[in-house]
């Protein structure tokens, strides 16, 4: 099983800091650019990498994703591209942890084996559906069976509003972290992130492994608020893809400006 | 888990967020607590009756078949309260919300029947409604746009992607995850994640049930065909429902659009590839990657690239025949029915008409009972069927020339 999560957050914690993880769409606007986008992100120090898996009906998403999502697509980049654009970023970070959040139907029509079969052989460590609850996970497609068997984590979304018996669900099976969901609604900078700090410390209580909180998080402030909540770092996904959207005709500027906002977001990760 | 079943065979199921899953649960719940409680199903069927006009005729055409052996009945939702069978299912998920203590509801809307159908019983119930429709269907469909806004709903128009109702499905979705806590989402057709197709088709199957009686008392038999349109389905299933159990063929009708080996067609039970979309495991129109296709139908309300989980359990499992009419089978049937009947089917229904129409003319010679399923009236489509008559040349100053239709068979 893929220890690359688990390495990092045992590393940050002996360093006192949290994990800032920048979310990008593969491919957005197109495979070179993301390349490099992918490159400067972990350059500037990215201490792991999330990344969306481009669908046409990204239903979990808000405007600035969705975007994001219709660029990769009408470059004409497919899933073949996808799995070699994370290959070619393996190669060269052989330890960076790097996860994808992708839609279960674009899984469901790779066939779920294979799917999981490609994503171990380019070296992807994670693998979140954001469309499937725990509670189908297992049903009749076995998501989780062919994770395992491909040595692939399980990441699961755990909501503010888990019952008990969810998050004691959740985390019996999510692997390398969990995403925890800051607030309801879709993904977007919008509306600001909750703290659902007593979830956190439940997931805490039930060995879930580390949580990362995502969903409206966005400046060096909200980091710094959103690491106070107990969680072992943060997703940031709209703000990164709204700097795409801003710089998509000056490559130059783009990359600077990416990287300049890691640097300040991973600054507000380390505790004091 | 859920209580229910959320399959039908390896169909459905819950695919949605997980912060989603509280608020199924929830409907589910309120859901078996009502069929058991007789007010519940009081309220119910006192707001069918007297509110919504069930039950619906049953109509025998008097001059479509002449020169054929074929009797054709036409089950009369066009009669129902708001213009479309869709009436029949929003009245019973909105005393759902109601038990539920939500205050708001949103839909999707297609045709804009099941916005409109939303809009009068948020307006009867006293619940603020948003409707999420496509921004090119609520340009064709414009009449239902201002009937919705009239009630007093929130029309919003969704612009992203191909702007019909795939899309504004996803934007309900999105403002479903961030308000359930007092927002019911209605959906308007036997699709989507558990409990969605098992309630639709329970608060539809009235109309089945009726159609099984009233065809008992004026034919002496059962019929030979039960024809219905498929879009998401609902009407079909509200149809076939009681006759599942019978020996009845039962068909459900997929708009072919512009041909059923074209790109443009909406036919996803013929032409789809299984995978999960709408939050349930079905068919679909999409890529070999799995990215969703657009659907193409002259018929707003056909047009959707998925259709309900229980649809294609019973294609799978033969007891359904899903069969297609093209956009030009349907428009000769909506002017024949209106021509003929002095009825003006919805542009959905007429893709039922037709085939029955196709059915009598391959055999002239046979007596055969047919039931077609006429799930809506057709005043939104007649500026939209108008436009498109005049532009081929059927519709001129010296009356129509159907001639100038292209038939598949």
């Amino acid at each position: 099983m893929s220890q690359r999560f688990a390495d990092k957050f045992s590393e940050l914690s002996l360093k006192h800091e949290g994990a800032f993880v920048p979310f990008v769409t593969l491919c957005d606007p197109d495979y070179e650019t993301s390349l490099s986008i992918l490159k400067t992100l972990v350059e500037s120090g990215a201490d792991a990498l999330e990344l969306g898996f481009p669908f046409s009906d990204p239903c979990a998403d808000g405007p600035v994703i969705q975007k994001a999502n219709k660029r990769a697509l009408s470059s004409g980049a497919r899933t073949a591209d996808f799995f070699h654009l994370i290959g070619q970023i393996r190669q060269l970070y052989p330890t960076l942890p790097i996860s994808i959040l992708v839609y279960s139907n674009v899984v469901v029509a790779r066939g779920i084996d294979k799917f999981y079969a490609d994503a171990q052989a380019v070296g992807l460590d994670a693998v979140l559906i954001p469309d499937v609850p725990f509670n189908m996970l297992s049903t009749q497609d076995d998501f989780c069976a062919c994770a395992r068997r491909h040595e692939v984590n399980v990441v699961l979304i755990c909501p503010p509003n888990a019952s008990d018996h969810t998050i004691r669900s959740i985390s019996g099976i999510t692997q390398g972290y969990t995403y925890m969901l800051s607030r309801f609604g879709i993904t977007g900078t919008d509306y600001s992130f909750g703290q659902p700090v007593e979830v956190i410390k439940k997931l805490k209580e039930y060995g879930a492994a580390p949580s990362l909180l995502g969903f409206g998080i966005s400046t060096p402030e909200d980091a710094k608020i959103a690491m106070q909540t107990g969680v072992a770092g943060i997703i940031a996904g709209s703000a990164c893809e709204k700097i795409i959207e801003r710089q998509l005709e000056n490559k130059t500027a783009l990359l600077s400006e990416l990287s300049a906002y890691v640097k300040a977001m991973k600054a507000a990760t380390r505790l004091s | 888990m859920t209580q229910l079943n959320p399959f039908f065979g390896k169909y459905g199921g819950q695919y949605v967020p997980e912060v989603l899953v509280p608020a199924l649960d929830e409907l589910e719940q309120a859901f078996i607590d009502a069929r058991n409680d007789p007010e519940f199903k009081q309220e119910l069927s006192c707001l069918l009756n007297k509110y919504a006009g069930r039950p619906t005729p049953l109509t025998l055409c008097r001059n479509l078949t002449r020169g054929t052996k074929t009797k054709i009945y036409l089950k009369r939702e066009d009669l129902l309260h708001g213009g479309a069978h869709k009436t029949n299912q929003v009245i019973g998920q909105a005393l759902l919300a109601k038990r539920m203590g939500k205050t708001r509801i949103i839909a999707e809307t297609g045709a804009g029947q099941h916005g409109v159908a939303t809009a009068l019983i948020c307006a009867l119930l006293g619940f603020k409604c948003t409707i999420y429709m496509g921004a090119v269907d609520t340009e064709r469909q414009k009449p239902n746009v201002f009937r919705m806004r009239l009630m007093g709903a929130e029309v919003k128009p969704v612009t992203v992607g191909a702007s019909t109702l795939k899309e504004a499905c996803n934007e309900a979705l999105r403002d479903y995850a961030a308000n359930f806590e007092h927002t019911h989402y209605m959906i308007g057709t036997a699709a989507g994640p558990h409990p969605f197709p098992t309630i639709v088709r329970e608060f539809q199957k009235i109309i089945g049930e009726e159609i099984h009686q009233q065809i008992l008392e004026e034919n002496g038999r059962l019929p030979d065909a039960c024809i219905a349109c498929v879009g998401g389905g609902s009407n079909a299933i509200g149809m076939f429902t009681d006759f599942l159990e019978t020996k009845v063929p039962l068909y459900g009708v997929e708009p072919a659009g512009l041909g059923i080996n074209t790109p443009k067609n909406g036919a996803t039970l013929r032409n789809g590839q299984q995978g999960i979309f709408f939050g349930a495991y079905s068919y679909n129109l999409q890529t070999e990657d799995g990215q969703i296709n657009e659907s193409y139908s002259i018929s707003a309300g056909l047009d959707f690239p998925s259709v309900g989980p229980q649809h294609a359990y019973l294609k799978d499992s033969g007891r359904v025949s899903y069969v297609s009419a093209t956009d030009d089978e349907a428009l000769e049937a909506f002017v024949l029915l209106s021509q003929q009947e002095g009825i003006i089917p919805a542009m959905e229904s007429s893709h039922a008409l037709a085939y029955a129409i196709r059915m009598m003319r391959e055999h002239p010679d046979k007596e055969q009972v047919l039931v077609v399923n006429l799930s809506g009236r057709g005043d939104k489509d007649i500026f939209n069927v108008s436009n498109i008559l005049e532009q081929r040349g059927v519709s001129t100053a010296d009356g129509f020339h159907l001639d100038r239709l292209k038939l598949s068979y």
